[in-house]
């Protein structure tokens, strides 16, 4: 199935007896722009330097995600009201509080007029996840967890993934020729261990556990930032109605997401693989058509 | 140095933007994130429009083998075969030498998978290669029964291998390839069986060009030259744009260039060969453009944003 809501992808892609499905939920409102997560994913998952550059673009050095980076933190500067400002300094201060167990002895004032959003992106381990659906070799699969892993001794880099994947997630390695992404760390959830990235997060932004626990409390993240003013706070890709089916990584943005570079309206598109080998059979009958056209008389 | 306002930032200051350079659409408002794309932008080179060219040459020769064979032209039949077998020969080496991981081909041979065209054409491939190389080798050793039986079967499944590739471009994220998921399938089956005609007469010795291979290439080239056009009007003015800029623009009119002059030429009996040449280039163009447009329409974030945002606008009005 290629389409439409799935209680359970572990289950539908075959496991007998799964367990729950487990994700990632980003609360970009806690969010500090440490990149711990960043260096905490490379760390665990011996992935490749990617370059140290300077991109001119806010403290965002790491550009996006590829095949070497599984998590990247992006940094928008915005104008914006102060009770916003506000509202989103008090819980990244309160969050590291609780962690470090006091708060800085002066806090910053929060400046009116200006805003920086910051969020960690991610692969989403979608419901409908494209990259597996064209995989021709199996090499991507469906965990036990729900989620979406390469399979790095099985993937020939053919690199069909690459342009199938709505978000621009997964990519090829240079120099090594096949395609890599976030695995939620596979490993560790194997031994009962959250995601390096996760375990990293001093805010909390990064949470896991499982999905339909941790959608249960955005949405009331989400109603209690309403509640305060921050009118603009908005869940991506907690419905599993989209186009993908639901994320197993979803967020909680404060702007339209094409802002973070994530796809407004994104849909799989094998959703269209039947009307796409219909229109093969079309023109396979119109290939034999010219044929017999062509033909002509028998000499 | 960045300034507020300076098109370089993301967000709400300067953000909005429209992109000016060679415009063929109303600017549209749209925000991006530091003007990255949304996509990755396809990261296979010129093997693979390569690869859909020539198993496309390969499916449309094996077809007219078997329709020359049938007219009485045996010759011609057999020159066909040996066509279809070089084709699908190098069809096949283009479509390794774009693996990350060489020597992992026969991994597409690890699964059956639907929902994944490539997977699909590596079966197909898998059971129509050793058809034509049968079909072609067969007579050569003696076993004439066999070569025929096997022409048959590559024929038959010639329509497939002419088609998929389209299927196989379509089933992406990238707007200018999944929104034509219905005509590319026939713009590459259109293809095949120009190039194959083109190639036939080609082949043919001086005055002994067969009616079929000529018939091939003239219908073929049409049926290209109205796919191609039916593809660009169904993608629209702001996803199909990528047709008419760029290098995806350039190869794209080449193409169409190419295809029309060499379906003109090879009507008089005089100007046939250089007709059939003109079909052939024309019919390679035609997937290199594909490929391009797609490299292009992945590169920049306003194809994906902005169809997007007004799909999700409407969601909300009917709802």
């Amino acid at each position: 199935m290629t389409a439409g809501p799935i209680a359970d992808p572990a289950r539908a892609a075959g496991w007998d007896a799964p367990g729950e499905r487990i994700g990632f939920f980003t609360d970009t409102t806690l969010c500090i722009g440490c990149k711990a997560c960043e260096v905490a994913c490379k760390e665990w998952n011996d992935v490749p330097d990617d370059g140290l550059v300077f991109l001119d673009s806010s403290y965002d050095n790491t550009g996006t995600l590829g095949a070497s980076t599984w998590r990247h933190v992006a940094f928008i500067e915005q104008a914006a009201p102060r009770a916003v400002a506000e509202s989103m300094l008090t819980d990244a201060l309160a969050t590291v509080a609780g962690d470090i167990g006091a708060l800085p002895s002066a806090p910053p004032e929060p400046r009116d007029g200006f805003r920086w959003l910051m969020s960690s992106d991610v692969c989403k381990h979608c419901t409908h996840a494209a990259c597996l659906d064209v995989c021709p070799t199996g090499s991507l699969f469906r965990t036990e967890f729900g989620t979406v892993v390469v399979q790095e001794d099985i993937c020939n880099g053919c690199g069909y993934c690459i342009p199938a994947c709505p978000f621009g997630v997964i990519d090829q390695r240079k120099g090594d020729g096949r395609a890599w992404k976030c695995t939620m760390c596979y490993d560790r959830l194997h031994v009962g261990l959250e995601p390096a990235c996760a375990q990293a997060c001093p805010t909390n932004s990064i949470q896991f556990g499982p999905l339909a626990q941790l959608r249960d409390h955005a949405r009331a993240r989400v109603d209690t930032l309403h509640a305060r003013g921050v009118a603009d706070a908005r869940l991506y890709g907690a419905d599993d109605d989209s186009g993908v089916g639901g994320l197993g990584a979803f967020f909680l943005l404060l702007d339209e997401p094409e802002v973070y570079r994530l796809p407004p309206d994104p849909v799989v598109t094998t959703r269209d693989v039947r009307a796409m080998w219909k229109a093969a059979a079309g023109a396979a009958a119109m290939v034999v058509g010219l044929a017999v056209a062509a033909a002509g008389r028998r000499r | 140095m960045t300034v507020p306002g300076d098109r370089k930032r993301a967000g709400r200051w300067s953000g909005r933007r429209g992109r000016g350079e060679q415009a063929m659409v109303p600017r549209a408002e749209f925000r991006t994130y530091y003007d990255r794309p949304v996509l990755k932008v396809p990261v296979w080179k010129h093997w693979i429009p390569a690869y859909f060219f020539a198993g496309g040459l390969a499916a449309g020769s094996s077809l007219l083998a078997e329709v020359l064979a049938w007219s009485g032209d045996a010759r011609a039949a057999r020159r066909a075969r040996a066509s279809a077998l070089a084709a699908i020969g190098a069809s096949t080496v283009f479509l390794v030498a774009d693996l990350g991981r060489q020597e992992r081909f026969h991994h597409m041979l690890r699964v059956f998978r639907p929902s994944s065209p490539m997977n699909v054409g590596s079966w197909l491939l898998a059971a129509y290669g050793p058809a034509v190389g049968v079909a072609a080798l067969g007579e050569e050793v003696g076993l004439p029964g066999p070569a025929r039986a096997a022409g048959v079967v590559a024929a038959g499944l010639a329509p497939a291998v002419a088609t998929y590739t389209g299927v196989l471009v379509a089933d992406t994220a990238v707007p200018v390839w999944h929104d034509a998921h219905r005509e590319l399938p026939f713009l590459f089956g259109a293809g095949a069986v120009a190039s194959s005609g083109a190639l036939g007469v080609l082949l043919a010795p001086r005055g002994r060009v067969p009616a079929a291979a000529a018939r091939f290439a003239v219908l073929g080239a049409v049926a290209e030259v109205l796919a191609a056009r039916r593809m660009r009007e169904s993608l629209g003015d702001l996803v199909g744009e990528v047709y008419h800029v760029g290098r995806a623009g350039q190869v794209e009119a080449a193409a169409r260039a190419t295809t029309n002059a060499g379906a003109v030429l090879l009507v008089p009996r005089a100007t046939r060969r250089a007709g059939a040449a003109l079909v052939l280039a024309g019919a390679a163009l035609q997937r290199f453009a594909v490929a391009e447009a797609g490299k292009q329409s992945a590169a920049d974030p306003k194809y994906v944003v902005v169809p997007q945002r007004e799909r999700a606008a409407d969601r909300l009005n009917t709802t």
